[in-house]
């Protein structure tokens, strides 16, 4: 695949996400997960824990990473890497804060749901 | 032709300058004025001179000899009267001399309060030669001295009139001495050791006049107290000599402003030392002007070079008096304090730490790794990987491994473990060798980490060497962000009544930003327990089902539970819930072992308006989800039961209505039975009441769950009102006392149930007191979390932010 430039996509304001929470975005492909940190950092994750399906979206966020709720697995926001004894990786996008305004990346508007 | 260079100022600043400037033969012809009659000498050695434990000779740095060799032209006793920068022209008392270039480093004079009598004979500052030779020369031994100001000047003065016999008092404005070296612990032990060698010491003292005719006699304070005095030395603080810069109308705020190349205003007029102010920073210490003389005199060369001001340490050279001080140890809401305590030997060290940083020391009693510590602070290293030994010093830290255990084991037995309560580890040793072999049992005998806490890792350590490595029950921390357990935490909350989430953070010393999913839940919970009114709930910090106060299934879908008080229900309630069920598509209507009906599949979207539908006809939350109360499970009872004896259906309605709303530590539920057939099952409840002819028999911490247990008889009472009582007093103690996620039956096991007995059973007082502190924290909790979330504003956080679907067409 060729290297491309990312282009972002103008999702929501900051305030519109908690701070140490999280909103849905719901795409073609199932939902994704856009978290704000204590520190007011965005990330974006696909909303579907890899161990069995959970809403990451409503787990708690502390520091970078997200504890899914339905069994304590917890993933790093900025790779989506499962931690400590647990294995799996959850998708992340790229997002970011300007201006107050949360961006997203589109490429998550054209993965396909395999992905 | 060489350049003109003229000094102003003979002091320790100029001196070193004068060093770089000539050991590098820099081609200038220098003539240096003093007020003093003499040459530099090491003015902060003045208190051995006045003390005697030297004299003047040993303490000067540059004599006649020196300034011939290097060329420099002296004008030693002759006063510098003015500047004229346009004519480039020092004038002196005895002539002028033209410069190219001019140093002022006319450091600072003496402040003097200015209060009746400050005039007198026998009223001396104490800056130079000439005042140190007065006060000898007043020392008459069982003469009376006061020092007025106990900073680093006053109480070397203080103590080298006491050497040379004098009675000295030493009165000092603040409530502790060296309050900017020093904090309140330190000032307190130095205070004591002066006092040991007969100094008198009047803190927040304020002076009001210096009393005599002709000569000084007395002082008289603003409280009163009149101190009787041949000699008063004025040792309040000193001020830049700014006085000829001012003149030239150079730029001066406090003092003479210059850069980093330590030049004026003027660009042919430099300034060093104590009368400079460099970044809004004054200087009162000799190392930052030594390095301001290095500068300087690169600068004078034509070489780039830049002051930067280091941290400075203090210590004070009173023979006997070991302290020290360095950085910046003022609290603050970053920072953090490990302390170590020896009384036995008098022994002080507090550390601050600021993230991984150590940003200021003081010590008192064992200075020997103060510059150790001044070296770690100076080069802001890292000292995250040694901090549990650091306080212990280098010694510890050898070899890069770090063994908290070797530090504790080199205590001596009376060094003091636990602040709090003054436990020293010799006591913790022999509780222990006693059989007091876990924590719960050694603070029920020493009280050691029984009231902060903070000291709870170190009373563990001295208890794992006591008992050979293997300490019975090694409390854990909480979660991976502190060593503090639960009960530490509590306690620390309460004690040092910590109301936000950062405050327990900051105060407990949290290893992350933000705590994690572990801590964050339990801390919640323990601040709004403690602080009703002061806190406010973190959403952020609930689990799933109490952030959406439903009950997440495993499909993401989410479960609504309706409160059906006591298990009582009507056709009104039971339509509304029957319409919610197909108004939302409800895949599953089920009643639960709680009697009460669950609607189980419902969208996040739709929770909101199910809510508001089912708060229409006048139903609110279950709390189906919450560690909180949930159901209180009931029988018939005597108003329809032919066995019943009491109306048990009534009473557990009663304490639903009474107790619902309030969050716990893990989840409460309650049963009550008419008679002891106990249909109701409440036997097996958090707490559980058997209705008998005489009354109410109140039982406690059973469980039906992963643990079966039978409930513990409580009280057995004779009327309703007591029985609410007694339960609500139960559950308060069980709010304010238990860890986060320990069932009732648990908690009791941990605090024995006579404690919980003595508590809300033998003592009527604290049972009231409890009540009435559910009764505060019911009047904020006691609401429906449903109608709160149901209003229109509140509920776009139940909806996706934005639906992005078609945009993925495009
Ligand atoms: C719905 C219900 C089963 C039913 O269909 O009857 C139920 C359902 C769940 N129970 Fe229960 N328990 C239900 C009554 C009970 C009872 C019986 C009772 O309350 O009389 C018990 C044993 C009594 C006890 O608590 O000691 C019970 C012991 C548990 C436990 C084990 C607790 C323990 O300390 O050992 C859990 C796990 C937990 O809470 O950590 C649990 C947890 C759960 C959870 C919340 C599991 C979860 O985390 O998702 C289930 C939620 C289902 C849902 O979405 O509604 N449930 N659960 C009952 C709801 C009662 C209500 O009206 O609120
Ligand atoms: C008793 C005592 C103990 C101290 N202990 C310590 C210590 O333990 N550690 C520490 O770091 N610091 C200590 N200090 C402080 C330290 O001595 C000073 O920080 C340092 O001496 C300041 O150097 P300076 O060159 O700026 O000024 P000074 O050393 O004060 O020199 C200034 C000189 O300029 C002369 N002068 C002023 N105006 C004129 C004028 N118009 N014409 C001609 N000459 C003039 C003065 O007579 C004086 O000789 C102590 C000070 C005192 C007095
Ligand atoms: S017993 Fe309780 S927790 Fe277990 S499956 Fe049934 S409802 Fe769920
Ligand atoms: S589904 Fe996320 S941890 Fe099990």
């Amino acid at each position: 695949m060729m290297a491309q430039a990312t282009e972002w996509l103008d999702i929501a304001a900051l305030s519109d996400i908690p701070q140490q929470g999280a909103r849905l975005l719901r795409t073609g492909a199932g939902c994704v997960a856009i978290f704000r940190t204590h520190d007011d950092r965005v990330f974006a994750l696909d909303d579907r824990c890899p161990h069995k399906g959970g809403p990451l979206s409503e787990g708690i966020v502390a520091g970078h990473t997200i504890t899914c709720p339905l069994h304590n697995w917890v993933f790093d926001l900025n790779s989506g890497q499962a931690q400590g004894a647990d294995e799996g990786a959850v998708r992340s996008y790229a997002a970011r804060v300007e201006g107050g305004r949360v961006l997203v990346s589109t490429e998550m508007l054209t993965r396909r749901s395999a992905a | 032709m060489m350049e003109k260079l003229v000094v102003i100022g003979a002091g320790m600043a100029s001196g070193r300058m004068l060093e770089h400037l000539t050991d590098a033969n820099a081609p200038y012809q220098i003539t240096l004025f003093n007020a003093e009659p003499r040459g530099n000498y090491n003015r902060i050695m003045l208190s051995p001179v006045l003390s005697g434990e030297k004299t003047y000779e040993d303490i000067v740095t540059h004599d006649a000899d020196w300034y011939q060799s290097r060329g420099i032209t002296t004008r030693f006793g002759e006063h510098v009267t003015g500047i004229d920068c346009k004519r480039k022209i020092v004038h002196g008392q005895n002539g002028a001399v033209p410069y190219d270039k001019l140093v002022i480093a006319t450091g600072s004079a003496p402040f003097m309060i200015p209060v009746v009598g400050r005039d007198l004979p026998g009223v001396i500052a104490y800056r130079d030669l000439d005042d140190t030779n007065a006060m000898i020369a007043a020392a008459q031994p069982g003469a009376e001295a006061v020092v007025i100001g106990g900073g680093l000047l006053g109480l070397e003065a203080a103590a080298g009139l006491q050497m040379r016999g004098m009675k000295v008092t030493v009165i000092h404005l603040m409530g502790h001495l060296m309050e900017r070296q020093l904090d309140p612990s330190a000032g307190y032990l130095l205070q004591k050791a002066l006092e040991a060698r007969g100094i008198r010491v009047h803190c927040k003292g304020a002076t009001k006049a210096i009393l005599g005719e002709t000569h000084a006699e007395a002082v008289l304070l603003e409280d009163g107290t009149v101190y009787g005095a041949d000699l008063v030395v004025m040792a309040v603080g000193i001020r830049p000599e700014t006085r000829l810069a001012v003149d030239a109308h150079l730029e001066v705020e406090r003092g003479i402003t210059v850069d980093d190349q330590l030049r004026t205003s003027d660009p042919s007029v430099f300034a060093l030392g104590e009368c400079v102010e460099h970044r809004q920073q004054l200087f009162g210490l000799v190392a930052p002007l030594y390095d301001q003389a290095k500068v300087l005199a690169s600068t004078l060369m034509g070489e780039a070079s830049a002051f930067q001001p280091v941290q400075t340490a203090t210590k004070l050279k009173v023979t006997g008096c070991d302290l020290f001080s360095a950085g910046d140890f003022a609290d603050g809401p970053t920072r953090e304090d490990i302390v170590f305590r020896d009384p036995g030997r008098g022994i002080y060290k507090r550390l601050v730490i600021e993230g991984d940083r150590l940003v200021g020391a003081v010590m008192y009693g064992d200075t020997a790794d103060g510059s150790w510590f001044f070296g770690l602070i100076k080069d802001q290293t890292d000292i995250s990987q040694m901090r549990e030994t650091l306080i212990f010093g280098p010694a510890f830290q050898g070899g890069g491994s770090v063994d908290p255990m070797a530090a504790v084991a080199a205590l001596p037995p009376d060094a003091e473990i636990c602040g709090c309560n003054g436990v020293c580890k010799g006591r913790i040793v022999d509780a222990v060798l006693g059989g007091a072999d876990t924590l719960d049992k050694l603070r029920a005998t020493t009280k050691a980490s029984a009231s902060c806490g903070t000291c709870t890792g170190l009373v563990q350590q001295v208890m794992a060497l006591t008992l050979g490595g293997d300490v019975a029950e090694a409390a854990v921390g909480m979660c991976g962000c502190t060593d503090l357990a639960h009960e530490d935490v509590r306690r620390l909350i309460k004690a040092k009544g910590l109301k936000s989430m950062p405050a327990v953070m900051q105060d407990c010393g949290w290893t992350t930003p933000d705590g994690c999913a572990k801590c964050r839940p339990a801390l919640n919970f323990y601040l709004l327990a403690d602080w009703p009114l002061d806190y406010h709930d973190d959403r952020q910090s609930r689990f799933v089902n109490e952030r959406n106060h439903a009950n997440i299934q495993k499909d993401g879908t989410y479960s609504v539970v309706p409160r059906m008080w006591g298990g009582v229900t009507t056709p009104a309630e039971l339509r509304a819930i029957a319409d919610a069920a197909e108004k939302y598509n409800v895949p599953m209507v089920k009643v639960t072992g709680g009697q009460r009906i669950d609607l189980l599949g419902v969208k996040k979207e739709d929770l909101p308006a199910m809510w508001a539908d089912l708060n229409d006809a006048g139903m609110v939350s279950g709390h189906a989800y919450a560690k909180g109360l949930r159901t209180v499970k009931t029988c018939v009872g005597s108003e329809f039961c032919r066995f019943g004896t009491q109306d048990s259906t009534g009473l557990g309605i009663r304490l639903e209505k009474l107790l619902w709303g309030s969050w716990t530590p893990h989840k409460v539920k309650l049963g009550v039975s008419g008679c002891p057939r106990n249909c109701a099952e409440a036997t097996c409840k958090d707490v559980g009441v058997v209705c008998v002819d005489s009354g109410y028999q109140v039982s406690v911490s059973g469980a039906a769950g992963m643990e079966v247990k039978e409930t513990e008889l409580l009280v057995t009472v004779p009327t309703e009102d007591e029985a609410v009582e007694v339960i609500t007093a139960f559950i308060q103690l069980y709010r304010e006392n238990a860890r986060y996620l320990d069932r009732a039956w648990k908690w009791t096991a941990r605090v024995g149930l006579d404690w919980v007995k003595a508590q809300v059973v033998d003592d009527p007082d604290q049972r009231r007191a409890l009540v009435a502190r559910f009764d505060l924290s019911q009047s904020v909790y006691r609401k429906d979390p449903w109608a709160e979330h149901a209003k229109p504003g509140a509920r776009d956080e139940f909806s996706p932010l934005t639906d992005l679907r078609l945009e993925a067409a495009e």
